[in-house]
C-alpha cells in the first residue's frame, strides 16, 4: 500500500481513483459528490488528466460511456438526483460493455430532497433505475479506507466483466475525515482488443452497438448479457459477517450504518443479547450466499437502512421465511444513535 | 479498362437499409470516400445516432459507436478527449440533434470539441414514421402536425448551421444539401475541409446536410429533390456560416 494520509472520504476516493489510472472526469457538480470533481479539477494540470464540468449527468454519464468505449478509464461523480438523469446511459452502458465507473453518493429522496447522508437510492442502484433487463456491479462502502480501496477495485470489475460499476457511498462517508491508506500508482493496462479507439493497427474494425436487428437476434444479445450478470452474480457476492457464530439475532446494514451498528452489537452484547452483523459490501450483487446457512434455523434478522425500507426486500428473499425479518428505518437524513438501534432490538426481541 | 467509379473500400458488403430517394446512402458514401481518400481507415471513429442511421455502424470498416437518442456528442466528447490524434466523426439527424439532444451538441459546441459534426437535416423524424421534428417547417404535414405545423404550437423551425456558428468554439459551420450531382460535390468538398480541420486540431467542424426523405414527406423522389430548391432553402439556406480556416488566410 501506498503513503497513510488522514483525508476526507471524497478526495480519498479521487485520490485513489487517480492512482488507479483514472485520466478522464467527467461530472455535474452535485452535494455532497462535488469534492471529486474539484480533487480532478485542481490536479488536472500536474497529473495529466482530463477534467470536463459537463451541461447535465446525462452527458456526463455519456461522456463517461465514450472513453469506456475507447477502454480508458474514465469516471464521474453524482447523488441521487444525478444518478437519475443518468439510468438511461446506465442502461446503455451495462448493454454496450462498457468499463466505467460512477459514485453515487447517496442522500435522501425523493426528488431534491435533502443533503445529508441516506440510503434511498439502493433501489435505484441495485433493481435498474433504467430500462430493461439489465445490472451494474455496486458497492458499498461503510469507511473512508474501504471507499479508497474500491476506486481500484471497482475499475478492475468494470474491466473484467465489461460493465459499468457503481461506488455508493453517502453523505457521511463521503464527507467524513479518516486515517486511509491509500492505493500504490498503477499504470492502465494498455489497449483492449474489443475498444473503438481507432484501429491504429489493430487488425479488425471494432463496432459498439446496442441496436437489435429482430427480436432473434435480440433475444440472443439478452441472453449473452443474463450470461454476464450470471457470472457476477456467481463470482463477485460480497459481504462481512461480525459475531454471526452464536448470534440469535443478525443485524443486517450496509455502507455508513453498518459502523453505527458495531457498537449496537457491543451494547446488546453487554446486556446479554447475542446479537451480530451481515454487512453486504457488493449492494448488487447481493449476497444471498450469506444467508444460506440460515435456512430451516430460528435466526431473526434485524434490517435497519437509512430508507423506508428497500433492501429488506432482498433479505427476506435471501432468508426465504420473512417472518424471522424485522426492518427499522429513518428517514429524511438522520442517522440512528447505535442506542436507538439497541432499544429498537429491546422493543422487538426482548 | 480503368475504373473510374467503384464502392469504396471502406465499405462493408452489408446492404443499406435506407429507403428509395433518402440522402443518407449518398452521405455516407461521399465520408467513405473521403476517408479513404486521406487515408484515414486507421485513425477514425464514428458515433452514430439513434434514427435512420442507426445502423450505418454496419455499412463501414472503421470503429463505430451507435449513442443513445441524441447522446453523440456527448459520447464523442469521450471518445475524442481520449483519442486526441484520431479522427472522430459525430453522425446525427435532426430529430436526435435538435429535440432530444440540443443540450449536448451546443454544449459540444460551447466547448469548441475538436470533432467533426456530420448533421443530416431532413426536417422529419424518419424511422419513427415521419413525426415533427423542430426542424419541420411551417405548415409542413407530418404524422404529429397534420394539419401543418403552426407557430402558435410548435414556434417556428431551427436552423442549426447558424446557431453553431454563433458560438465561439465553432471553428467552421456550414450547410450543403445533396439534392443534384453538383450539390453532392459541394458537400464532399465540406465534409473534406471539415476532416482537414479536425486533423489540424481546431474546434468544432459543423456541416449540416439538407437531406431528401420521400418516405416521410410522402413525395416520389423527384419532388423531393426538387422540394430542397423550392421550399425547404427558403428556410435553411445554403452557404457557409463560419470559417475560420478562411478567415484566417
Amino acid at each position: 500500500m501506498g503513503d497513510k494520509v488522514f483525508m476526507q472520504g471524497n478526495e480519498a476516493f479521487a485520490e485513489a481513483a487517480i492512482r488507479s489510472g483514472c485520466k478522464y472526469f467527467f461530472g455535474y457538480p452535485i452535494t455532497p459528490s462535488s469534492e471529486i470533481p474539484e480533487y480532478y479539477a485542481k490536479k488536472a494540470p500536474s497529473e495529466g488528466l482530463v477534467f470536463v464540468q459537463a451541461e447535465t449527468e446525462v452527458s456526463a454519464f455519456n461522456m463517461v460511456a465514450g472513453v469506456a468505449a475507447t477502454g480508458k478509464r474514465g469516471m464521474t461523480a453524482t447523488s441521487g438526483p444525478g444518478y437519475s438523469l443518468g439510468c438511461e446511459a446506465m442502461s446503455y452502458m451495462s448493454a454496450a460493455g462498457l468499463p466505467g465507473v460512477i459514485v453515487d453518493c447517496m442522500r435522501p429522496g425523493p426528488a431534491d430532497g435533502e443533503i445529508l447522508g441516506s440510503q434511498g437510492d439502493y433501489n435505484q442502484l441495485t433493481k435498474g433505475g433504467g430500462h430493461g433487463d439489465y445490472n451494474t456491479i455496486v458497492l458499498a462502502p461503510y469507511s473512508v479506507q474501504e471507499y479508497a480501496d474500491f476506486a481500484p477495485l471497482s475499475f478492475e470489475l468494470a474491466e473484467k466483466y465489461r460493465n459499468p460499476v457503481v461506488v455508493a457511498s453517502d453523505g457521511t462517508i463521503a464527507k467524513m475525515m479518516e486515517n486511509v491508506e491509500l492505493p500504490e500508482r498503477i499504470e492502465h493496462p494498455g489497449r483492449f482488443d474489443w475498444a473503438c479507439d481507432g484501429m491504429n493497427g489493430r487488425a479488425q474494425h471494432n463496432d459498439i452497438t446496442t441496436c437489435g436487428d429482430g427480436p432473434e437476434q435480440w433475444e440472443r444479445f439478452n441472453l449473452d448479457l443474463q450470461a454476464k450478470y450470471n457470472a457476477i452474480k456467481e463470482n463477485e457476492q460480497r459481504w462481512e459477517e461480525i459475531d454471526t457464530e452464536d448470534a440469535d439475532i443478525i443485524m443486517v446494514a450496509f455502507g455508513s450504518l453498518a459502523r453505527v451498528c458495531l457498537d449496537t452489537i457491543k451494547i446488546a452484547r453487554e446486556n446479554g443479547m447475542k446479537v451480530g452483523l451481515i454487512r453486504p459490501i457488493t449492494i448488487w450483487p447481493f449476497p444471498e450466499k450469506a444467508f444460506e446457512k440460515y435456512e430451516g434455523t430460528d435466526t431473526k434478522f434485524f434490517v435497519t437502512e437509512l430508507n423506508a425500507g428497500q433492501m429488506v426486500d432482498d433479505v427476506k428473499l435471501a432468508v426465504n421465511d420473512r417472518k424471522r425479518v424485522e426492518f427499522y428505518g429513518r428517514l429524511g437524513g438522520i442517522t440512528p444513535t447505535p442506542v436507538e438501534l439497541y432499544e429498537k432490538l429491546c422493543e422487538l426481541y426482548k | 479498362m480503368s475504373i473510374v467509379y467503384k464502392r469504396p473500400e471502406v465499405f462493408t458488403d452489408e446492404y443499406m437499409k435506407y429507403c428509395g430517394g433518402c440522402g443518407h446512402g449518398i452521405i455516407n458514401r461521399l465520408i467513405g470516400e473521403i476517408i479513404e481518400e486521406e487515408n484515414l481507415t486507421d485513425k477514425t471513429v464514428i458515433i452514430w445516432p439513434i434514427g435512420c442511421s442507426v445502423y450505418a455502424d454496419k455499412y463501414f470498416k472503421t470503429d463505430s459507436i451507435c449513442a443513445l437518442h441524441g447522446r453523440a456528442p456527448a459520447v464523442g466528447t469521450g471518445v475524442k478527449r481520449s483519442c486526441e490524434d484520431d479522427l472522430v466523426i459525430v453522425y446525427q439527424g435532426d430529430g436526435d440533434m435538435v429535440s432530444e439532444g440540443m443540450a449536448e451538441i451546443m454544449h459540444a459546441g460551447i466547448r469548441g470539441e475538436k470533432f467533426t459534426v456530420i448533421f443530416v437535416n431532413n426536417s422529419i423524424y424518419g424511422m419513427t414514421g415521419g413525426q415533427m421534428a423542430p426542424t419541420t417547417l411551417m405548415d409542413q404535414y407530418s404524422t404529429t402536425s397534420p394539419y401543418g405545423r403552426k407557430a402558435e404550437n410548435s414556434g417556428n423551425p431551427v436552423n442549426m448551421a447558424e446557431i453553431i456558428a454563433g458560438l465561439e468554439g465553432c471553428y467552421y459551420s456550414e450547410r450543403v444539401t445533396v439534392n443534384s450531382p453538383a450539390n453532392i460535390r459541394k458537400t464532399k468538398a465540406a465534409i473534406k475541409k471539415a476532416f482537414k480541420y479536425q486533423m489540424e486540431g481546431n474546434g468544432l467542424s459543423f456541416v449540416e446536410i439538407l437531406s431528401p426523405c420521400p418516405t416521410g414527406w410522402k413525395m416520389k423522389p423527384v419532388q423531393a429533390i426538387k422540394w430542397i430548391d423550392d421550399v425547404v432553402t427558403e428556410q435553411f439556406p445554403l452557404g457557409v456560416f463560419k470559417d475560420c480556416g478562411q478567415e484566417e488566410k
